[in-house]
């Protein structure tokens, strides 16, 4: 892997330790990203996953280390960045419907006490049309299926307009379908040269869907261009014995 | 009606429509037990600046409370984070403290302070109008209408100003926190003016109905509404209207008027709770049984269609069969047969059942759709 300029990155991790109480959920992660690449984060349920794009994304304080985003701390950059939660971190019985959350997307760009323009309303519906959900915009959020809700928060990252995008298991109870039309979203954005960070369960679909691959055990495995990082050596050491199982009749070809 | 009268009952709207207001963020940030540990807390401030001051009109005791009620939130807050307690028991731990400590301070220096115990559980609305405010000479009115006034423009003004940023701060932290609106300040401001609406109202309603007030109006509009504006509105409607019809009860059958206040916040809930168009208890048994009803009519239709025209068509397809073989009610088989003559789907002739051709349409749709 060749070394990459810093100029060419939109997102520079360095040293980065994060703990929740004594014990480091990340240990020592250095991460370089670079701009225009569809990346994923694998790792075991508990490998701190979420913790790093959180922590990426200043929403957790590290116990050390340093993040710069397109050269700068993530405060000046709020609205380069677009993010989808995992699921279950929003309030789904709060009383709003598909459009409104998908408004939502846009309160970066609004800014403190203006409310949303026409202008707003119209890039939220067109948002809702991308990811097929244009008929379901005044239907009440928990009367939408689980992909269908997926697919509004989508909606909504897409609608923040942003240069990076971080997206938490996006594929996680959706349909082939449906995670086919995710896909082809976030490769639009890629060619569009921006940079999707998406955490991912499926070492399957990996080598189809992404570039770029970050194996996390609370410590960085290996981590750059999918071919090069994809080994069995890696994934062991990633998953520990679970991996055989995961992978029993999936021989990779190193 | 005196101006006493009209006094009283503008108080008691503008109390309701102040408390339903802030209610509604701590009913969908699930603080409801938040709203009784301020209003309880609140006392400790007022008492403490009451000592300091020697006034109890002085607006030094709605700061003194108020900070109290924030303080009283961030004790509970540190609790939660240390992660050894619960949420609800932090809480349940907390403003005991702060009531009990206060309710002591009353009791022990009882001849100075004209604070009394009742008081400061029910509140007394009926004496308000007697508290006039003179500037220059010029009545104008109540005090607590001035007061209680300012805290409704307060908390309109803090609702639409904030409203996007309420919303997204509620709904989702996270994102919130990533735009960079500042959830945590948000949720301080929200709790300062919960704890200064717990102070004005507590002069009129008291502790322990201030919640009432607080809590029953805005969970009402919640069970009508799917959007958030209208859950707002519609929660200043009821608290307004539990206060109206409030005064009108207290006034004819004399009782408490702050505590017919909060008997009226439940029975509006109860009504709503029953009556609710979408959600309502009465509406899902309506559904029931009309689905009940329309499901067993096209089981009918289709027993009568099976045996149509076979030779056991004499007996299968008669009224006292459906009993025995559908194992239905009498009373039930005349509900279905009624329903499915109604309909034009069956002729009877006696006790023999047969389709109309509507029915056999109906019946070889139904059991198409089935199989
Ligand atoms: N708020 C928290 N307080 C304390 N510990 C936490 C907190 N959030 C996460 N953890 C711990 O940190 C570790 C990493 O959690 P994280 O949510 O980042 O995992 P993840 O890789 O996203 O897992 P998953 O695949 O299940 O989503 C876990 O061991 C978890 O128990
Ligand atoms: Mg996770």
């Amino acid at each position: 892997m060749k070394d990459l300029l810093d100029d060419e990155c939109s997102v520079i991790v360095q040293d980065l330790t994060v703990a929740y109480k004594e014990k480091p959920v990340l240990w020592d992660i250095d991460l370089k990203i670079p701009k225009g690449v569809l990346l994923a984060i694998v790792g075991p349920n508990g490998a701190g996953k979420t913790t790093l794009l959180r922590s990426i994304m200043g929403l957790i304080k590290p116990a050390a280390g340093n993040v710069s985003i397109f050269g700068q701390s993530i405060k000046k950059q709020k609205n380069t960045i677009g993010y989808m939660p995992q699921r279950g971190s929003v309030d789904w019985d709060f009383p709003t419907d598909a459009l409104d959350v998908v408004m939502m997307g846009r309160y970066g760009h609004l800014g403190w006490f203006r409310r949303p323009t026409k202008a707003d309303k119209k890039l939220a519906l067109d948002a809702l049309d991308r990811v097929g959900m244009l008929d379901f915009s005044d239907r009440q959020l928990n009367q939408l299926s689980g992909g269908q809700q997926q697919r509004v928060f989508l909606a909504r990252a897409l609608v923040q307009d942003a240069d990076l995008y971080f997206m938490d298991e996006p594929f996680v109870g959706v349909d082939a379908v449906t995670e086919q039309a995710i896909i082809g979203l976030l490769k639009e954005l890629r060619n569009q040269s921006k940079t999707v960070v998406v955490v991912h369960h499926d070492l399957q679909t990996l080598s189809d869907y992404f570039d770029w691959v970050s194996l996390l055990n609370v410590r960085q495995i290996a981590y750059g261009p999918v071919k090069d990082v994809l080994t069995n050596e890696n994934l062991r050491t990633t998953y520990g014995g679970r991996r055989a199982f995961l992978m029993a009749n999936q021989p990779f070809v190193d | 009606m005196g101006i006493e009268q009209l006094y009283i009952i503008i108080l008691a709207c503008i109390v309701a429509a102040s408390c339903s207001l802030c209610g509604v963020y701590l009913i969908l940030r699930r603080l409801a037990l938040i709203s009784d540990a301020i209003s309880h807390s609140v006392l400790l401030g007022i008492v403490c600046a009451f000592f300091l001051v020697h006034d109890l009109n002085s607006p030094i005791l709605i700061l003194g409370a108020t900070i109290t009620g924030v303080f009283m939130v961030f004790l509970t807050e540190l609790l939660i984070s240390s992660k050894r307690l619960k949420k609800d028991a932090s809480i349940g731990l907390v403003f005991p403290l702060f009531f009990s400590v206060s309710i002591l301070l009353i009791n022990l220096f009882a001849g100075d302070i004209h604070l009394d115990q009742d008081a400061v559980l029910l509140g007394e609305i009926a004496f308000t109008p007697f508290r006039l405010l003179s500037l220059w000479g010029l009545n104008l009115g109540p005090v607590s209408l001035w007061v209680m006034g300012g805290i409704l423009l307060l908390n309109i003004g803090f609702v639409l100003g904030f409203y996007k940023e309420l919303k997204l701060c509620t709904f989702d932290r996270g994102l919130a926190a990533m735009l960079g609106f500042f959830p945590t300040y948000i949720h301080y401001a929200l709790m300062s003016l919960v704890s200064v609406t717990a102070v004005g109202a507590f002069e009129s309603v008291g502790a322990i109905l201030v919640v009432a007030l607080m809590i029953v109006p805005p969970a009402s509009a919640y069970l009508l509404s799917r959007r958030l504006s209208h859950m707002i509105g519609l929660s200043v409607l009821f608290g307004i209207l539990s206060s109206l019809l409030g005064y009108f009860m207290a006034f004819y059958i004399n009782v408490s008027i702050a505590g017919s206040m909060a008997v009226m916040t439940g029975v509006l809930f109860g009504f709503v709770f029953i009556f609710s168009p979408s959600q309502g208890v009465l509406i899902k048994f309506l559904r029931y049984h009309k689905q009940r009803l329309r499901f067993s009519a096209n089981m009918l239709l289709i027993q009568l269609f099976d045996h149509e025209g076979t030779d056991t068509e004499k007996t299968e397809n008669t009224f006292s069969n459906l009993v025995i073989h559908m194992k239905w009610s009498y009373r039930f088989a005349n509900t279905v047969v009624a329903y499915a003559l109604q309909h034009g789907f069956i002729n009877r002739v006696d006790d023999y059942l047969s389709l109309t051709s509507l029915g056999r349409e109906k019946a070889r749709h139904v059991s198409v759709m089935d199989t």
